[in-house]
């Protein structure tokens, strides 16, 4: 007997993607110059085309958010301004299906994930800061601060509308209009999103959407008429931000990478800390900046880990993102998927063991089976470069200060993980680690009310809760 | 007094708790109001940056884990011991930047209270800078401020007492250590500061102390790989774009400030929040 | 008894086979649990899962009304859940109290039923509380009277003050009045038990004592088979057969009542002990009403329109 589980797909029915965009300024899609295709990573069918803004069309864009910064967005109470962030959560939650689907044909998510995830979070962050808005007097900067004025906002691919949301309604809440420039290979929800700022009455210009690549990208972090700039994306791209701002008073914040330390303590609660992990590397794809891509078992129970890790992962479900069922979908892009067999053939020839789960994977699109790499040491590139892919690092260490300092053994600092059932040592755990967020028996867990952000390479500043908002006001005494 | 011939000062630089002489053996002539000769200090090297942030790394660890109450007590400990020598404090400023007797005596006795104040903050900054976060499931979930690690500084040329205790005191109430670079027109009372320092509890390495030019030093601070963050007040805002850009290189955060308030502690803190389910 | 070699029947050792268990977090297994219950099981797969649940449903009267009239026509049904669709199957067995069970072995007997077992519940079911020598009389009566399962229920109280070494040697006594003839099922409570760290630990305690069996509930006591709960005993099953290569079943019951809640059992079975698990041997379903919305999906998936009750059966 087997239960084999029959395709459920989503209906795409319920999007309509069109030919060809453009860009999104002053309340109004114009026209484009010129295009680059997008497609579904697991098919590889090319969904539309998306036009890369220049020079004309940032100008543009920003040059409408600092008029309607000044005529209208500035000048309105914050109880009016947060009115308009409930209407937006409103209706993200009405056509988050919409949402969904699109977020999952354009970024190859599971749409398990965009569905329960990312969609719901996104209309929540929504609701949060529309709730902050005519309390800003209250959240620490004193009793008037002030936003920035413009902020330029560049977001990444794996999380195509959570991150337009992390970005976007705290700007709004604090006062500030946007810029804001979706990744290459995934525009689409960002520009359905300019439909739900429309069907709101967001007066035209607070929210900007350009399209285009890193140039344009450039042009936004370079533009003299942005005050703000809020990017999440690589450390790399992070730091050429850094050093392009550092002359000016554009104010800054960044989420970039990380290499998370996900550490098994031999007291833990065994079948949680296995769906832990499994939720650490293989949520999305791998392709989260806090994915706990550094296992650290202590070496006791290392075996048995490994043992149950293995067959649980044998039971992750690829294929299909559309499909109900699928928990891992596909690789979104080439060039990711380039990196990540790269980086794993590094892996390989370091001496790591590898083992894929035994999965079919679909002949078109891009995809990776779920591996892990054991015999990984401190020293093995793949224990300490992002991989951003469903590729797990396997260490041991024998005692709990060891597992801290491996875990801590990195420029990075975003996040970390710890599993045991011993409360006093959770807490020292989670004091010793250098990490921005800690999640201790659990794993990428995300919520408009928690902070979030990394120490050392991993960023600056915090997204989410009192401490994000902040990063959208004037009021501390520091520049 | 008339005809004794004053036994004078070696003003040495301070690191990890000790006195050393600057290792590249210059030193610079520091001159009174009047134009005569008073001391001269060490010209610190970006050798000497190297040997201070090693000696911070070292001692940040175990300065982080002392708790609030105790670091507030040694912070108000170095008031005590800077009150108790107002004296020569005041004689000091006075000879090098030529300030009058009550002005130099206002520059100590704002030294000491700013000090006081910073001392309170040690066990009050996580009560009003950290939350509770109401997520939307069975997880209790909080945020702390904790200490960034080594912080280098650059104290501004005037107030040369007042400016230091600004930098240093923000910096180290949080849990951090700190390697500053002193006045350069004025260092004698940094100098003069260390020894207080030095008889107040302080963990050696929490604090130290250079001397010298920062056109030479501040870039050294702020290309260095183990520092993690960067006040700037005391440079020229001319020279603070090139040090960003510098400090790119492992994303210091480097900030400068024109006030003391609790938001110079926060900027070398980082926000650690922590998630764990609540259930049986 | 060797109890698998992994105690040697003294306090001592049970404590420390117990001690050695990892914990179980709540929140983590009830979000695994709810994963789960995400699965969306479509056409074939749902068809084979209706027709699997069918067979593995022991159709269940638990009353104090019960009279051999009821219990016949409860055994009708079981055997002939569908009268005029010869294509479904029977049910895994009848469920009953001790004093019907020769009622329902001798009608099932005479309707072409032997495949269908009769399980009696034991040792003063629901609570448990009676002596032992109650208990192994009213396990004795039921084998004596035909039963081919026992669905004993192990002493909470027992278990909650930590005398485990009772609520063991109570299951060895009953294990050795089944004998060979009977199957035994060890029914915690889990309601009762109330954490997913007893859950566990009763689990295993169950197992080592010679348990066929582990099953969740009465029926009488809320909550009954919460999918986290249903997850943490199928966890327990898998990691006793990776220690022992011994296969345990598990039996869900107790608020198990439409075909979605009998499908997302059968994914936790699938998606947790594995595929192995999936046959009556291993996995039964104590239900009443369960049975009557499988046969009404059935039925939708079979005719294209939705099925009405009155088109099945009320026994």
């Amino acid at each position: 007997m087997s239960f084999e589980y029959a395709p459920a797909p989503e209906s795409r029915a319920v999007v309509s993607i069109k030919a060809k965009y453009g860009h999104f300024i002053g309340g109004k899609f114009v026209a484009g110059s010129k295009h680059f295709p997008t497609i579904n990573p697991a098919t590889e069918e090319v969904l539309s085309h998306i036009a890369l803004a220049g020079k004309a069309e940032v100008d543009a864009a920003v040059k409408s958010a600092r008029k309607a910064y000044v005529t209208t967005w500035s000048k309105m109470s914050g109880k009016e301004r947060g009115k308009y962030l409930f209407r937006i959560a409103r209706i993200m939650q009405e056509r988050a299906r919409e949402f969904a689907v699109l977020e999952t044909l354009d970024n190859g998510k599971p749409i398990r994930e965009s569905r329960d995830v990312d969609v719901p979070l996104a209309a929540a962050h929504f609701f949060y800061h529309g709730g902050w808005a005519d309390k800003l007097e209250y959240a620490g900067l004193g009793t008037s601060p002030k936003a920035h004025g413009v902020a330029g906002q560049i977001i990444p691919w794996n999380f195509p509308l959570l991150m337009l949301a992390w970005k976007v309604a705290p700007a709004l809440a604090a006062g500030n209009t946007v810029v804001l420039k979706p990744a290459e290979t995934t525009s689409l929800t960002a520009l359905l999103f300019a439909e739900v700022c429309q069907q709101a009455e967001l007066p035209a210009g607070v929210v900007n959407i350009v399209t285009g690549d890193g140039s344009t990208g450039a042009l936004i972090v370079n533009h003299p008429g942005i005050d703000k700039i809020a990017f999440t994306g690589s450390t790399e791209v992070g730091k050429i931000i850094a050093r392009a701002v550092a002359p000016t008073h554009k104010s800054v914040t960044l989420e970039l990478g990380g290499k998370a330390a996900n550490i098994v303590f031999e007291d833990a609660a065994i079948d949680e800390a296995i769906e832990g992990i499994v939720n650490g590397i293989f949520f999305n794809q791998g392709h989260v900046c806090c994915a706990g891509s550094r296992l650290l078992l202590q070496e006791n129970i290392a075996e048995e880990v490994l043992e149950k890790l293995k067959s649980r992962m044998a039971k992750i479900r690829v294929g299909d993102p559309m499909d109900k069922n699928t928990d891992l979908g596909a690789i979104n892009s080439k060039e990711q998927l380039h990196k990540i067999t790269e980086l794993s053939t590094v892996g390989d020839s370091e001496g790591g063991e590898r083992w894929s789960a035994p999965c079919e994977l679909p002949s078109k699109g891009f995809w990776f089976a779920p591996t892990i790499f054991t015999g990984v040491t401190q020293s093995h590139r793949i224990a300490r470069e992002e991989i951003f892919g469903p590729v797990l690092s396997v260490l041991t260490f024998r005692t709990p200060q060891e597992a801290i300092d491996k875990a801590n053994n990195t420029p990075f600092g975003l996040s970390a993980g710890i599993w045991s059932e011993k409360g006093s040592k959770v807490l020292w755990a989670s004091q010793q680690l250098r990490a921005g967020v800690i999640w201790a028996n659990t794993f990428n867990k995300f919520d408009p009310t928690s902070p979030f952000g990394g120490y050392k390479e991993s960023g600056w500043g915090r997204e989410g809760g009192r401490h994000g908002l902040s990063a959208y006001l004037k009021g501390a005494t520091h520049e | 007094m008339s005809n004794r011939i004053d036994v004078k000062k070696t003003y040495k630089l301070f690191i990890n708790g000790a006195f050393p002489r600057t290792e590249s053996g210059r030193t610079y002539e520091i001159k009174n109001a009047k134009g005569i000769f008073i001391a001269n200090p060490c010209l610190a090297s970006r050798k000497d940056l190297k040997d201070a942030v090693v000696a911070a790394r070292a001692a940040q660890h175990g300065w982080n884990k002392a708790t609030g109450y105790n670091k507030g007590q040694i912070l108000y400990r170095i008031a005590e011991m800077l009150e108790g020598r107002r004296a020569q404090f005041v004689d000091e400023i006075m000879s090098v930047t030529g300030a009058t007797k009550a002005k130099a005596e206002k520059e100590v006795t704002d030294s000491v209270d700013r000090l006081v104040w910073y001392a309170g903050w040690s066990d009050k900054i996580s009560s009003l800078s950290g939350a509770l976060n109401p997520v939307a499931g069975p997880y209790y979930n909080f945020t702390i401020p904790e200490s960034m690690g080594v912080i280098a500084a650059i104290a501004p040329e005037t107030p040369s007492l007042l400016g230091l205790i600004d930098a240093i005191a923000p910096i180290i109430v949080g849990g951090n250590t700190v390697v500053v670079l002193a006045s350069t027109k004025a260092p004698l009372s940094a100098m003069s500061f260390a020894e207080v320092i030095a008889t107040s509890d302080v963990p050696a390495g929490v604090i130290n102390i250079l001397t010298g030019k920062k056109d030479e030093i501040a870039p050294w601070m702020a290309s260095h790989m183990d520092i993690d963050g960067l006040d700037i007040s005391g440079l020229s805002p001319k020279a603070h774009g090139e040090i960003k850009s510098a400090g790119a290189e492992n994303l210091k955060r480097i900030f400068s400030f024109k006030s003391a308030d609790p938001g110079r502690i926060l900027a070398y803190q980082e926000n650690k929040t922590v998630w764990h389910p609540i259930g049986l | 008894m060797s109890f698998y070699g992994l105690v040697d029947g003294s306090d001592a050792s049970l404590k420390k086979y117990l001690g050695n268990l990892s914990g179980v977090d709540q929140v983590g297994a009830d979000a695994r649990a709810a994963m789960l219950a995400t699965r969306s099981i479509k056409t074939t797969s749902k068809r084979w899962a209706i027709d699997t649940a069918i067979s593995m449903v022991d159709l269940t009267t638990l009353e104090g009304a019960d009279t051999p009239g009821k219990v016949q026509a409860l055994c009708t049904k079981a055997v002939r859940p569908d009268p005029t669709d010869s294509t479904v199957p029977s049910v895994g067995a009848v469920c009953v109290y001790n004093d019907m069970v020769g009622i329902a072995r001798t009608h099932l007997d005479s309707i072409g039923g032997q495949h269908v077992g009769v399980a009696a519940v034991s040792t003063a079911f629901p609570s448990g509380r009676a002596s032992m020598p109650v208990k192994i009389q009213d396990t004795q009566d039921a084998i004596d009277a035909g039963a081919s399962e026992i669905d004993m229920v192990i002493d909470r109280g027992a278990f909650l003050s930590g005398r485990y070494i009772e609520v063991f040697n109570e299951i060895v006594a009953i294990r050795e009045i089944c004998g060979t003839k009977a199957h035994l099922k060890v029914i915690f409570e889990t309601g009762e038990l109330v954490t997913y760290d007893n859950v566990r630990k009763a689990s295993f305690l169950a197992m080592a004592a010679g348990a066929d069996f582990i099953k969740t509930s009465t029926g009488k006591v809320a909550p009954a088979a919460t999918a986290p709960v249903v997850l943490v005993m199928l966890e327990a099953v898998r990691d006793f057969y990776s220690m022992t290569k011994v296969r345990i079943g598990v039996k869900p019951a107790g608020g198990i009542r439409n075909t979605k809640d009998a499908i997302k059992q059968l994914v936790l079975v699938n998606e947790t002990a594995g595929p192995e698990w999936l046959t009556p041997s291993l996995f039964r379903i104590g239900a009443s009403a369960l049975l009557n919305d499988l046969l009404m999906q059935r039925m939708k998936m079979d005719d294209g329109y939705y099925a009405s009750p009155q088109y099945v059966t009320i026994d």
